[in-house]
């Protein structure tokens, strides 16, 4: 059974080839039900390989498959191999079968739209290259499909932002990937020049070999690289930038899996970090709480129910980095699986609730969606549960156990993914209250929404108050409008198709119930950690808490996360009884009252905010400007000199003779 | 044999043909500089012939001689071509490309 | 030495064996080059069927061919080099290597300049003729074994090519093209003669082999003649190559230039003269290696470093190609820089991948230039995936191999590279080029992009029934072909590299006194 492997990114490979051919002849929906089914295939052959896998003695659960040689001989021979163990099948499975609910989610979504076809090749080819990263048996073929999926959602991101305007936003995508594959790269040589060999096989046995120097060195590069695909501190402001593409893209892309490609990648090197300097898993730890924090504190502030998700994605990778850096390997794939069915079910649930809105994306304008919407409303609060750590819902399990590791590592790490937790429950609570529960606030354009808009697109200077409402007009006119801002007239709410309901549910059971993986109840329902064993045993820290510890640590995790839903329950829950008679007037201004109160509370929030996008602007653009500008102002110099001329060409030419052979005699003859 | 000296006058004439081919303006003057240039290694390869005692050097100089008067053929041919396009063969008044 | 006693050693010098078998890949193209001119003159002005073309290709089968042939006999009898010609002519395989890379480059540009010649209105053979000539040029640079041959092939490749910058005989910027290249490339031979001579006058032979075995058991007292020679070898191959500083052609050339022209020079020019430095400098000067890698090394990363940068800023396609093969240059000087034999295999297998991808660009590049070649400012190219999606593809999966994409030509080129450059344990060259690929990316990718935005599915329904103003570009045969061709190189060469990998790591330099 284990002879299928190659099937499984062939089928996808095989539906993205036939939609690009064939794609606008079959159109929709029927390009949409092919990709569907390559990916449903891959999933049916992940499930078939995984039982063959299940067959084996656990010490040989380890099957390569070999499709040929592909750089032969000559000291570095490569493979285009698959490497079939626990792990790589763990995230197979996982990938292939939220990958396919997306798909079918994405028929409905997509319906109409002028980019169907197209889209459903790149989902195909994003699924294709993720698979081969998790497959490859070495660290060029991973880089192969690592590149892929930095491509397709380069792509997805400037397809996507046709304006001038948004360009940038694909620029700084752009830039922060290729930061994170040049590590990558560095990474991959260095252990080529140190082990002879990047076969994860050859990198395993040899880790232990190596010095601590050469695996801090490639342990770091690693983490530019993980930092860059993962969106950890300082590269992840791309992240909340590109989720401008279509829902399901966010969802696939950006939250269940090309981004914890980072987090794939430790898991698989765990013993190359084991084997390094012990400051670079702490270092790694830090970034991770720090990364969780900050976003987590982010999303606080944010009205437009996709940001908020955006921001949560980066808050929950970074405790994954958390569970790296404090040796919880398992922890941290249980985390990924837990986050992928949860975050899938809240990105598709967003999808939904916009979808159903007409685009319109901003949380103000929304309200009481529950009885318009039950089923999206029902599988929403089940992911809401599961993210903010209510037992039994699967999150709780994952982030207790990160948890209780970074206590074992530094009760400091331990607390700031504590606080985090409680801003985790706060936000996230905060956005079901105002999207499905309160009063109804869709039947009126958002009027503050605009002037944002308007400085964004350069419209205002900045945020004057005055000279706003003449420009309102000109605001809506624009061609293409952003989120946040929806249709000016009333919205009439409704549910979405079963197309798009049927994967919420199963999203909403799996994120439900996917502990059972991974129960602390006795050891032997630890099943994730037996079946992962073999491949972390290096690098995956034991833990000696008691089992009071154990208890105290998860009665305090609950406790916040209930002081944070409560918290959200009091600001934005009690005011609908308060104020539910109130007039037309006073209900707006009950609604500024909400939105001051969001900015009092977002107070840490709006101020991280402030910050991230000052680092954005300052840092970052000032980092892509300044490479910008550097190489403007080099070129510019450069350019001055090919001045078009004969004769200056042939001075530079004499110049550039004069000068190598004076260096040659200087260095051959008098030195 | 003097060797130094031709050597000397080989360098002054190398010298010579790359300031022309640099100052100046004209299409046909820069043919004869870089002519001047090939005609210094002439003298070079005549000079070395001559110290090592071998014939490769002055075997040289006439192959050098011979492909010379080839590419000057050419490089007449392709500044009459311009000649005919514009009405003048100046070398800084062909600044269509740069940058 | 008196006029008396070089008459009296005139008799006694004896005409060289010649084996006539080995030289077959030269005489195909010489002769093929010698016939051509005849037969387009018997010919019609105007034939519905391209002869000369053909004519070349088969010229250029028929190279390939006998360079086969002579392989696998080298491969048989072995030794697996011999040198003929009084040892001025060597037959190894770095030298057939090249050779099949250069017809393959002659194929390339004949099935291109085919439609280009149409579609210009511009007559017959010429261009043939001249591709034959050139290629002959080149054919003797790469298995020249003396610094006289490997002159001679240089001005034969180079005047050659000269004319064929100023094909478009009506266009200004071809002109102009076809002039500076004179002027700058007579220029540097110049440079590159007097190098020659100042090597011939510090070790008194020109013989590539008689050099090697002179430097190795002499010790020069005054080494300035001979590193001055060497420092204008190396200026006359960097000009030829298109390495910083002495790339100041490149742009103007390859911009005025008509395309397939430049996919001629890119490919074919390029070829020749990487195979003189390897083999004069890398090989026949391996004594004075310590002198000559660092100047190698500097025009390696100024090369990668300038022609990145500079291609981003610009804004006329084919300059951007121009510098984009600068940051080529600049790979394999790099390569060249390490002097070992992983470096050479990775220069070879970079100019075979290279010469692909660039002939498969600049035929896409040729079409979209459309009449008068002319539109090839970058936003002639947008949206030209709406028109033209065949070409649009095949366009970005030519750019993504030269930015070096996994499973194309082009990355591997890349990766042998800095692999080479990283076992020679040159770690800065190594990041320099990692940071180099990364930088150039960009620009592919900002051709790529500008061709696919604002492409939905329904403006291609709307586009193709109405009568657009801009037509539909027309794509002759024999630019199908090669595009074709090119993309499945491209491919192939990626996903099943061994071929290409174990000739390219089989074809070393030898040098091999005169043989017995």
């Amino acid at each position: 059974m284990l002879e299928l492997t190659w099937l499984i990114p062939a089928l996808p490979l095989a539906g993205f080839v036939v939609l690009l051919v064939a794609g606008r002849r079959l159109g929709e929906p029927l390009a949409g039900w092919l990709a569907t089914a390559a990916v449903g295939g891959s999933f049916v052959a992940t499930a078939v390989v995984f039982l063959g896998l299940v067959a084996e003695p656990a010490a040989e659960r380890r099957f390569g498959q070999v499709l040929f040689e592909w750089v032969p001989a000559g000291g570095f021979s490569v493979d285009l191999g698959f490497l079939v163990d626990p792990l790589s099948v763990a995230m197979c499975l996982f990938v292939t079968f939220c990958a396919t609910l997306i798909h079918l989610y994405a028929i409905g979504y997509m319906h109409g739209d002028p980019n169907f076809t197209k889209f459903f090749v790149y989902l195909n080819l994003f699924v294709f290259s993720m698979l081969m990263l998790v497959l490859g048996d070495n660290m060029l073929v991973t880089f192969l499909g690592w590149e892929g999926v930095g491509a397709c959602s380069y792509f997805l991101i400037s397809f996507w932002h046709t304006s001038d305007a948004n360009a940038s936003a694909g620029k700084k995508a752009f830039v922060t990937n290729r930061v994170g594959d040049w590590g990558y790269m560095v990474a991959m040589f260095l252990t080529f020049t140190a082990l002879g060999s990047i076969r994860y096989v050859d990198i395993a046995d040899g880790a232990a070999g190596l010095t601590a120097t050469t695996a801090t060195a490639v342990a770091l590069l690693l983490l530019v690289g993980a930092a860059g695909k993962s969106a950890q501190i300082p590269l992840f402001v791309w992240l909340p930038d590109a989720m401008a593409g279509p829902t399901p893209v966010s969802a696939l892309i950006h939250a269940a899996t090309m981004v914890t490609s980072g987090v794939y990648l430790f898991t698989r090197m765990n013993g190359v970090v084991a084997a390094a300097h012990p400051w670079v898993s702490t270092v790694i730890a830090v970034i991770g709480v720090a990364t969780a924090l900050v976003a987590a504190s982010i999303a606080v502030a944010q009205n437009d129910i996709k940001k908020v998700l955006a921001y949560s994605t980066i808050s929950q990778l970074g405790y994954m980095f958390l569970a790296i850096g404090s040796g919880a390997y398992v922890a941290a794939i249980f985390h990924m699986i837990t986050h992928a069915f949860f975050k899938a079910l809240l990105f598709l649930g967003a999808g939904s609730v916009i979808h159903g809105m007409a685009d319109e994306q901003d949380m103000r304008r929304m309200g009481a969606l529950r009885k318009l919407m039950p089923v999206t409303a029902v599988t929403y609060i089940v992911g809401w549960l599961a993210i903010a750590g209510v037992p039994p819902f699967s999150g709780f399990w994952s982030k207790d156990e990160i948890l209780l590791f970074a206590w074992e590592k530094s009760p400091v790490l331990w607390f700031v993914g504590l606080v985090t937790a409680l801003l985790t429950a706060f936000y996230m609570s905060r956005q079901v209250f105002l999207t499905f529960f309160g009063e109804a606030r869709w039947d009126e354009p958002l009027e503050d929404a605009v002037p944002e808009l308007a400085v964004e697109r350069g419209l205002l200077p900045y945020e004057g108050e005055n000279e706003i409402d003449d420009d309102i007009e000109q605001v809506y006119e624009l061609d293409h409008l952003p989120h946040g801002v929806g249709p000016k007239e009333a919205i009439h709410p409704h549910e979405s198709p079963w197309l798009m309901t049927l994967p919420l549910v199963v999203l909403a059971v799996m994120a439900a119930v996917s502990e059972i993986i991974q129960l602390p109840v006795t050891n032997t329902t630890k099943y994730l950690e037996h079946w992962l064993y073999p491949v972390v045993e290096q690098g995956e820290h034991h833990l000696t808490a008691s089992t009071a510890t154990k208890w105290g640590l998860a009665v305090v995790a609950i406790v916040a996360g209930a002081v944070g839903i409560l918290g959200a329950a009091s600001i934005y829950l009690k005011r609908r009884l308060d104020e539910q008679p109130a007039a037309p007037e006073v209900l707006r201004n009950g609604w500024y009252y909400d939105s001051g109160l969001a900015a009092f509370m977002g107070g840490p929030g709006r101020a991280a905010f402030e910050a991230v996008a000052w680092f954005d602007r300052t840092i970052i653009d000032g980092a892509v400007n300044g490479v910008a500008t550097v190489v403007r102002v080099a070129s510019g110099g450069l350019q001055r000199t090919q001045t078009g001329f004969v004769r200056a060409y042939a001075g530079i030419v004499t110049a550039g003779a004069v000068l190598v052979v004076f260096v040659l005699i200087l260095r051959g003859v008098v030195l | 044999m003097l060797l130094s000296q031709f050597l000397l006058l080989s360098a002054i004439l190398f010298s010579i043909g790359v300031y022309g081919v640099i100052v100046r303006r004209n299409g046909v003057a820069v043919l004869m500089a870089i002519e001047l240039i090939l005609n210094s290694v002439n003298i070079n390869l005549v000079a070395f012939g001559a110290m090592h005692g071998n014939l490769s050097g002055q075997v040289f100089a006439l192959f050098i001689i011979a492909v010379a008067a080839a590419e000057v053929g050419v490089g007449l041919a392709i500044i009459l071509s311009i000649y005919r396009n514009r009405r003048s063969v100046a070398l800084d008044e062909l600044d269509l490309m740069k940058g | 030495m008196s006029v008396a006693s070089l008459l009296a050693a005139a008799d006694t010098v004896p005409a060289p064996d010649v084996e006539w078998s080995a030289l077959s890949p030269f005489l195909v193209v010489v002769v093929g080059a010698c016939l051509l001119l005849p037969i387009a003159g018997l010919l019609p002005r105007r034939t519905r069927v391209a002869w000369s073309a053909l004519f070349t290709i088969a010229v250029a089968l028929g190279a390939i061919g006998a360079s086969a042939w002579v392989w696998h006999d080298l491969s048989r009898v072995g030794p697996t080099e011999r040198t003929t010609v009084a040892g001025a002519y060597a037959v190894d395989k770095f030298s057939l290597f090249l050779i099949v890379v250069i017809c393959v480059g002659v194929i390339l540009a004949t099935l291109l300049t085919e439609g280009y010649l149409r579609r210009e209105d511009l007559p017959g053979a010429e261009a043939y003729l001249l591709y034959l000539a050139s290629a002959s040029g080149a054919i003797i640079m790469v298995t020249a074994a003396d610094l006289i041959v490997l002159f001679i092939g240089l001005e034969v490749l180079s005047i050659a090519a000269y004319v064929l910058a100023g094909l478009h005989r009506r266009r200004l910027r071809s002109g102009e093209a076809a002039l500076k290249y004179f002027v700058l490339g007579g220029f540097s031979s110049a440079f590159f003669l007097y190098g020659v001579a100042l090597i011939y006058g510090a070790t008194g032979t020109t013989n590539l082999v008689g050099i090697a075995e002179y430097l190795a058991t002499h010790r020069l007292l005054d080494e300035g003649l001979l590193l001055a020679g060497i420092g204008l070898l190396i200026v006359g191959f960097a000009f030829k190559v298109g390495g910083v500083p002495f790339h100041v052609w490149t742009p103007d050339v390859y911009q005025g230039s008509p395309s397939p022209v430049v996919a001629f020079m890119a490919s074919v020019v390029k070829a020749a003269a990487f195979a003189g430095m390897l083999r004069v400098v890398v090989v026949a000067l391996s004594t004075h290696r310590l002198d000559w890698q660092p100047i190698l090394y500097a025009i390696a990363v100024l090369s990668m470093i300038v022609g990145a940068v500079l291609a981003v800023v610009q804004s006329d396609v084919k300059r951007m190609l121009a510098y984009s093969s600068i940051n080529h240059a600049g790979f394999m000087l790099a390569a060249v820089s390490t002097g070992a034999d992983e470096g050479i295999a990775a220069v070879l297998f970079y100019l075979a991948a290279y010469t692909v991808l660039i002939g498969g660009t600049f035929g896409i590049v040729t079409l979209f230039g459309r009449r008068g070649d002319g539109h090839h400012d970058i936003d002639d190219y947008r949206g030209l995936a709406r028109r033209e999606p065949f070409l649009a593809l095949a366009l970005t999966i030519f750019l993504l191999a030269q930015a070096g994409t996994p499973l194309t030509a082009g990355f591997l080129a890349k990766f042998y590279v800095i692999q080479a450059v990283v076992d020679a344990g040159s770690w800065w060259l190594g990041l320099v080029a990692m940071l180099a690929a990364t930088i150039s990316a960009f620009l592919y990718l900002r051709i790529v992009l500008t061709m696919y935005a604002g492409v939905t599915d329904a403006d291609v329904e709307v586009a193709e029934p109405t009568a657009e103003p801009v037509r539909r570009i027309h794509v002759p045969l024999g630019a199908k072909v090669a595009i074709a061709a090119a993309l499945v190189l491209t491919i192939a060469i990626g996903v099943v590299p061994d071929p290409l990998t174990h000739a390219s790591r089989t074809a070393r330099p030898e040098l091999v006194a005169p043989g017995d």
